[in-house]
């Protein structure tokens, strides 16, 4: 090629604009920048709004009523039972699933025969679903053929166990569904965590002489901080989420013992027309998530900013 | 210094003897068998319960193993049990779940690896703050957005219907499930996905493109065949996660296109009727067959796809 | 325009990440049929500057110049280059047939045409029996035999290596470094090579380019480079052990420092000087024993630490207060504090201005 030609092609030669640059990896990601606005950001703003607003059945006419939504939500005791139910089921499904999945974890951690099978045997509730989860626990605790039943006729005639018909513990008989299900998942998680431990440290206290339990506590776990962020922020939004369990084992009952907030939002958006509750209420369950949320990706996102 | 040597001679020698049955042993392996039996009695329960007879259940315990075995209630279950609209068992709610389940799965895995291959290989700008929203709106509760889906649903269906002239539908057809579940699979798979392909070496992306392949070349020549394990990962997490899946199938189907968790639901919650536990149980069982198989099957790769999933990008 | 008998040209490159600048308004001419080697430490800007003539990074300012054709905005694939990876890159889940027919398959050749390229490219490479393998079945020096053969078939006047035997182990390397050598030497095509070892650098390049902070220092060749390292940090960075350094004064064309004095009739200046400099003296270039006493400057040091390093040993002592390393043959008999008679020559030395580290 000529030196003339290569001119006529260099002025030929329009720069792509900006825009168009990569077209095929643009269009691939828009299904993906939809999601991200239309959705996750949209549709919150949406229902935010909607919040403050007095709408019965959509679409009708909206009209601006401030607060009025949340002051009505908060002093249904629907609403305040569900509430009560969510922190109680919360601090005690924290609490559990992560002292339970760390002992589990460690037991297994200490190199045991049939590692596999024993971990295959804890994870499998998680593979199935919350209905299922809680039509199995409700059989179980049913009061008059149940785990009840079976021991008073072993002869303990006066044990009661009947969470299912008992309007005051009814929220535990949901726990132990819900840690059945879910310990395993975090059991892995910190099991996970505990093998990515420099292997290292493990002879340092063994030549040190530290028995096993403390190293665990107050080496391993320290060490473990990020693996345990990671879990309670997932075990959390879990608990906000909890919905199906509560439908199949309880349905809200007996009477409204049992409600919990997701349940509370669908009933009142689709049950009992009330969308103006409903919005207020999800908004609340938002504004909750937020409370864990920001904690959170402070210490994570925002702590790298300044190292 | 002279007792050295006798030591030599007397002192311990050759392999450390080890106890098999020392009392950490014991501890250790007898929790782990009580643990082990906690986890595994309500499967237990509800498989005896399953096959027992009711007058068998009105009587005995529940976990004293079947006197006589019946599979009646498993057939009862698949295809005579009530949910208070119909009596066709759950059968039906199978077959939902099943053509629920292909495209489900299907699209959310394409659109989400499609775009965690253009957030790691082809970003744009703002591509990551795109992926932020993603990964923060894993954790947004879906009640907060599950009402003006409908409505998009709604109007974006029932414009595509009046445009083509037909009577295409999204709220309350599987189709509008498929977009709802492909959303809501979008940021554990785009970070699966994401992650995965970050892990790929740069170099063979700048190889490839010196070898002049494009931006699907790419994806379906170099990018799709090295990820397969991360693939089957993806695969199990979605068919596990849809077949679950009870909320979004009361909220977006209607009771002819209920997938099966629906179903069973409404069979066993059922207020009509006498309570038939054993139908019950099979049909629990039953439901649970689809992700049980697949966890059992699949072992350390399900295992892989939680912890993936749930390590933080 | 550019000159046509240059087959690559940079042209005031430019590139920034955000606020970073990392290359700064680069110009590198290279020849036809050239072997040119971008030398630098990690950081420098080398890679990035490979890549940008790759047309995988979008530069910020200037222009690229491929065969006298302005390729700034092209692709990749479209630049007439091939490019060999550090890491090989190979594509796992094809064999090596497959790896190298890719890029001519994505061109769209007809068939015989690809298996012919590719059967000449083995042929030359010695892989022959490897084409039906997979890249995880192949020893770390036949893959990147693979990854040449991969930028060999595209047949293309500009081949690109970016640290492509950073990932063997030595004796693999200095084997693959002569293999280049002879494949430059038979092909004649111009090749672009990045890396960060000097040896390479040295034996490889018809001319080397060293960098620093996205800056040139000095383009030239390996000996020119060697002998008469344009600043003090070429200086420095050249050679292992390092050059010895002094700081001084000079002043009626005499370099002083602390008792130290050298007269500097036999340096070659580039314009006369007064005033602070550096004075460099490479560890070989220092004479020892009898042979000092030709030298303009003689003294006695004491070893103070002795390294045999078989072919020849290194010997550390102390000059006019300053550490001062020298090289002295592998056979020689010393031992640490033993006194050594030691001595240079103004020709042999480096000056360097103190206050613009040019070389004076």
């Amino acid at each position: 090629m000529s030196s003339t030609d290569a001119g006529q092609l260099d002025t030929a030669m329009k720069r792509p604009p900006r825009l168009l640059k990569n077209l095929a990896a643009k269009f691939a990601a828009v299904p993906m920048v939809l999601i991200a606005l239309v959705i996750f950001v949209g549709c919150t703003i949406w229902t935010i709004y909607h919040s403050f607003t007095r709408s019965r059945l959509l679409p009708a006419p909206e009209k601006w009523v401030g607060l009025e939504n949340y002051e009505r939500l908060w002093s249904e005791s629907r609403w305040l039972i569900s509430i009560e139910n969510l922190a109680i089921y919360g601090f005690f499904s924290l609490i559990l699933s992560l002292s339970i999945g760390f002992i589990l974890a460690a037991l297994l951690d200490r190199k045991i025969r049939f590692e596999n099978t024993i971990r295959t045997i804890i994870l499998y509730p998680f593979a199935l679903s919350f209905v299922v989860t809680g039509l199995a626990w409700q059989w179980i605790l049913n009061p008059q053929l149940g785990l009840q039943n079976v021991v008073r006729n072993w002869g303990w005639e006066t044990f009661t166990f009947d969470p299912l018909n008992n309007a005051e513990i009814v929220i535990y008989g949901i726990l132990i569904a819900g840690i059945w299900q879910g310990s395993g998942f975090v059991m892995v998680l910190l099991l996970a965590g505990m093998r990515g431990i420099d292997e290292d440290i493990w002879k340092a206290s063994r030549v040190e002489g530290i028995p096993a339990w403390k190293t665990y506590i107050f080496i391993v776990m320290p060490m473990m901080r990020p693996v345990f962020v990671t879990a309670i922020v997932i075990i959390a939004s879990g608990i906000i989420k909890v919905y199906d369990l509560v439908v199949a084992q309880t349905s809200g009952g007996p009477g409204i013992a049992s409600e919990v907030p997701a349940k509370y939002v669908i009933e009142k958006m689709f049950f009992s027309q009330n969308l103006g509750l409903g919005f207020a209420a999800s908004t609340m369950m938002l504004l909750s998530v937020l409370i864990v949320l920001i904690p959170w990706a402070y210490l994570e996102f925002g702590g790298k900013k300044n190292g | 210094m002279g007792d050295t040597s006798t030591e030599m001679m007397t002192g311990p020698r050759g392999p450390k003897k080890r106890r098999v049955m020392s009392s950490n042993n014991i501890i250790i392996y007898g929790t782990l068998a009580l643990v082990c039996l906690y986890y595994l009695l309500p499967l237990y329960v509800m498989i005896v319960t399953s096959l027992k007879g009711m007058p068998e259940i009105r009587l005995g315990n529940i976990f004293s193993p079947p006197v006589e075995v019946t599979f009646e209630p498993w057939v009862k279950a698949w295809s005579e049990a009530c949910t208070g609209i119909n009596c066709e068992g759950l059968s039906r709610g199978f077959s939902n779940s099943v053509k629920i389940l292909i495209p489900s799965v299907f699209v959310s895995i394409a659109v989400a690896s499609v775009s965690g291959y253009a957030l790691v290989n082809w970003r744009f700008k703002g591509s990551e703050t795109f992926f932020t929203i993603l990964i923060f709106g894993a954790f947004i509760p879906y009640q907060v957005m599950i009402y003006p889906i409908v409505i998009i649903l709604r109007e974006t269906g029932g414009f595509i219907g009046d445009v083509t002239g037909t009577d295409f539908r999204l709220m309350g057809s599987i189709w509008g499930l498929v977009i709802v579940h492909t959303i809501f699979g979008m940021p554990i798979l785009t970070l699966l996905f994401r992650n995965y392909f970050t892990s790929v070496p740069d170099e063979l992306f700048k190889a490839a493109r010196v070898d002049g392949a494009g931006f699907w070349g790419i994806y379906f020549k170099i990018m799709l065949p090295m990820s397969l394990p991360i693939f089957v990962v993806a695969m199990i997490l979605q068919v596990t996660g849809i077949w679950n899946d009870f909320l979004f199938g009361v909220i977006y189907t209607k009771p002819e296109t209920y997938p099966m968790t629906v179903q069973l639901n409404n069979i066993v919650n059922s207020v009509q009727g006498v309570k038939e536990y054993n139908v019950n149980m099979a049909a629990t069982l039953l439901t649970g067959l689809v992700p049980l198989t697949i966890y059992f099957v699949s072992g350390r790769l399900f295992v892989r796809g939680i912890a993936a999933g749930a390590v933080k990008g | 325009m550019t000159d046509q008998k240059f087959s690559v040209s940079v042209k005031n490159l430019d590139l920034r990440f955000g606020s970073l600048r990392v290359l700064k308004d680069l110009n590198l001419d290279i020849h036809e049929g050239e072997f040119l080697v971008l030398l630098g430490s990690s950081g420098c800007g080398k890679s990035t500057l490979l890549n940008c003539i790759a047309g995988l990074l979008d530069i910020t300012d200037g222009q690229i110049f491929i065969k006298g054709k302005n390729v700034t905005w092209a692709e990749p694939s479209e630049r007439g280059i091939g490019m060999v990876f550090q890491s090989y890159a190979l594509y796992p889940q094809m064999t090596v047939e497959g790896n190298m027919s890719f890029g001519l398959k994505n061109a769209r050749l007809p068939k015989a045409e690809i298996k012919e390229r590719v059967d000449r490219a083995a042929e030359v490479l010695q892989i022959e029996p490897l084409m039906k393998r997979k890249p995880a079945a192949l020893s770390g020096g036949q893959r990147q035999r693979v990854a040449i053969g991969r930028a060999l078939v595209r047949d293309v006047d500009v081949f690109l290596f970016d640290e492509p035997l950073s990932n063997l182990d030595a004796k693999l390397r200095a084997d693959l470094r002569v293999e280049l050598k002879q494949l430059h030497q038979r092909i004649k095509n111009t090749m672009i090579y990045v890396t960060h070892d000097q040896v390479e650098a040295m034996t490889l390049a018809d001319r080397i380019a060293i960098m620093k902070d996205g800056l040139i220092q000095q383009l030239a060749t390996p000996e020119e480079i060697y002998n008469r390292p344009s600043n003090l940090y070429v200086a420095d960075f050249i050679g292992s052990p390092a050059m010895n350094l002094f700081k001084g004064e000079i002043a009626n064309n005499t370099f002083s420092l602390d008792g130290l004095s050298l007269s500097l009739d036999g340096y070659d200046f580039a314009a006369p000087f007064t005033g602070t400099a550096w004075l460099g003296i490479r560890p070989e270039h220092v004479a020892i024993g009898e042979n000092a006493a030709a030298a303009d400057v003689q003294m006695d040091v004491t070893a103070e630490v002795v390294d045999p390093l078989g072919s020849d040993t290194l010997v550390l002592a102390h000059v006019a207060g300053e550490r001062f390393w020298l090289r002295i043959s592998g056979q020689a008999d010393t031992k640490q504090g033993d006194q050594i008679r030691i001595g240079f020559s103004a020709r042999d030395v480096s000056l360097f201005d103190a206050a613009t580290e040019a070389r004076l």
